[in-house]
């Protein structure tokens, strides 16, 4: 599985760690806590989802991906993800 | 049911093996049951079995989106052991390893346990020590566990790369009674089991959504073969657990990962027993049949495709060299991938769902195969009694809200590193 960087271009997904679904934004009461950690999605299918570049240019990116089928859709840069 | 026995061996035997009667009955579904399980693996079928056999229910039903035994519980690599740490595992998979001890006997059928003992190696003084105090839990309640020394490990697995210079060999624990089980006929011994006492046991049966009654408790499913209509269902779906949630409406701690195992060309008998490398993830038998079964870990991304990518095999083998270099001439046969249903803190659920009436058998993990027996039984338990059984108290969905984790790896909130 190669990984599209937005800086590095196609890359072995081994020079990634992979972080899970992107979805989940980190809430601001107390009792939302138990889902933001421990609750998720899980789609068989597309899934926007973290990867980060450690062995290359460090970036964290965001990686929409088949569960399915491990088809790659797109990538871009988590900062500009979460715009 | 025939019941299998030297003297009907010798009977189909005279009649040139032409008369023996299927194993199990096929069944078409009928409108309504007590109590559908989802899932016709291991644990599906387990579930049926003991609610027929201990709990005198068997207006019960299988769902089975394909065939039986055609997910996880054929895809395994078959080991049976009961060496975990913390007290809210170990008495469920003790127990676990007591009914394994007795199955073969208790359905009348061969699942070919072969109690031919776990030993996981040790690699340096600080895993040697806590390979001790695991021991110990384990003989606490009532498990076996042995502490080798080097000379101990040797005289089990000479072949081992004892002075490896990164990952020298210097102990291991070993649990006699742990070994391996078919797979396969561990699903048709209690399939066998719960068709004879009257569970319809229904493929190519998918459901595709939840009945619900007007005070929204589940009433039935819909599913590719009509409407099924029962008060009390469980799902036990493993790697899809989070998609029948889904139907139900609530989302599970768990993710879905896949995991690769491989089998390699028969050999004469060289591994004795199960061997599990201490400082990766490795994991190997050798099958009556010759071929070495071996694994190690997930792929590390959510993956429901049931095929992995060629960096974890490449980990696996460079794992497996690290301890037995012998290893590097035996050529793979086969590789192929299970959906594990990762759970957040390693540890698998049976308990209530949010839904009135539906119950949740998942988040198995890697774990899920020497489970089997303990799963089916605990579940059915609580299918039939509203309560969770004694052994499989710990695994209650809310400990993820109160702070109860059982947490045997120390990984945090993270399914992949479990």
């Amino acid at each position: 599985m190669r990984i599209p960087c937005p800086f590095c271009g196609d890359r072995d997904a081994r020079e990634f760690v992979y972080r899970g679904d992107a979805a989940p934004r980190r809430p601001t009461a107390d009792d939302e806590f138990h889902d933001y950690v421990y609750l998720r999605a899980n789609p068989a299918g597309a899934m926007r989802e973290l990867w980060y570049h450690a062995q290359g240019c460090r970036s964290w990116i965001v990686v929409t991906r088949d569960t399915r089928t491990h088809e790659i859709f797109g990538a871009e840069l988590a900062k500009d993800a979460a715009r | 049911m025939t019941r299998f026995s030297i003297l009907s061996l010798m009977k189909n035997a005279a009649s040139g093996h032409r008369n023996w009667q299927p194993t199990w009955r096929n069944a078409t579904p009928r409108p309504d049951y007590d109590i559908i399980v989802i899932g016709g693996g291991g644990h599906g079928l387990a579930t049926a079995y003991y609610l027929a056999k201990n709990h005198g229910i068997s207006r019960v039903a299988v769902l089975e989106k394909g065939w039986i035994g055609g997910g996880n519980a054929g895809r395994n690599t078959t080991i049976i052991r009961s060496n975990y740490l913390l007290p809210g595992n170990e008495p469920f998979y003790e127990w676990s390893m007591k009914l394994w001890e007795g199955l073969e006997q208790d359905l009348n059928y061969n699942t070919m346990v072969s109690q031919r003992g776990v030993l996981n190696l040790c690699h340096s003084d600080a895993q040697r020590d806590a390979y001790a105090r695991r021991g110990n839990a384990m003989r606490l309640h009532g498990a076996d566990a042995v502490l080798l020394d080097r000379d101990g490990v040797r005289r089990i697995a000479p072949f081992l790369d004892f002075d490896q210079a990164r990952f020298p060999v210097t102990g291991g624990l070993l649990q006699p009674r742990g070994g391996t089980a078919r797979h396969d006929a561990v699903v048709w011994g209690f399939a066998r089991g719960a068709s004879d006492r009257g569970v319809d046991i229904v493929q190519n049966c998918e459901v595709t959504g939840f009945l619900r009654d007007a005070a929204g408790a589940v009433a039935g499913v819909e599913t590719t073969r009509g409407t099924i209509r029962a008060g009390r269902i469980g799902m036990a779906v493993a790697g899809n657990s989070s998609r029948v949630a889904a139907l139900a409406g609530f989302r599970l701690p768990i993710e879905s990962h896949v995991l690769q195992a491989f089998v390699s060309e028969a050999l004469k008998p060289v591994i004795p027993n199960v061997i599990t490398f201490g400082a990766g993830h490795f994991y190997i038998s050798q099958s009556d049949k010759g071929g070495l079964v071996f694994g190690g870990d997930i792929d590390r991304y959510n993956s429901y495709a049931s095929r992995g990518n060629l960096p974890a095999v490449e980990d696996v083998c460079e794992s497996g060299m690290a301890i037995m270099p012998m290893l590097g001439r035996v050529r793979m046969l086969r590789s192929w991938g299970g959906i594990m249903d990762m759970s957040m803190d390693g540890s698998p659920v049976i308990d209530r769902a949010p839904i009135d009436g539906l119950y949740v058998n998942a988040g198995w993990c890697y774990g899920g195969f020497k489970a089997t027996p303990a799963s089916g039984w605990c579940f059915a338990h609580l299918l039939a009694t509203g309560n969770p059984h004694e052994a499989a108290s710990a695994y209650r969905l809310d400990r993820f809200r109160t702070g109860h984790l059982i947490d045997e790896r120390g990984a945090g909130a993270q399914p992949n590193l479990h």
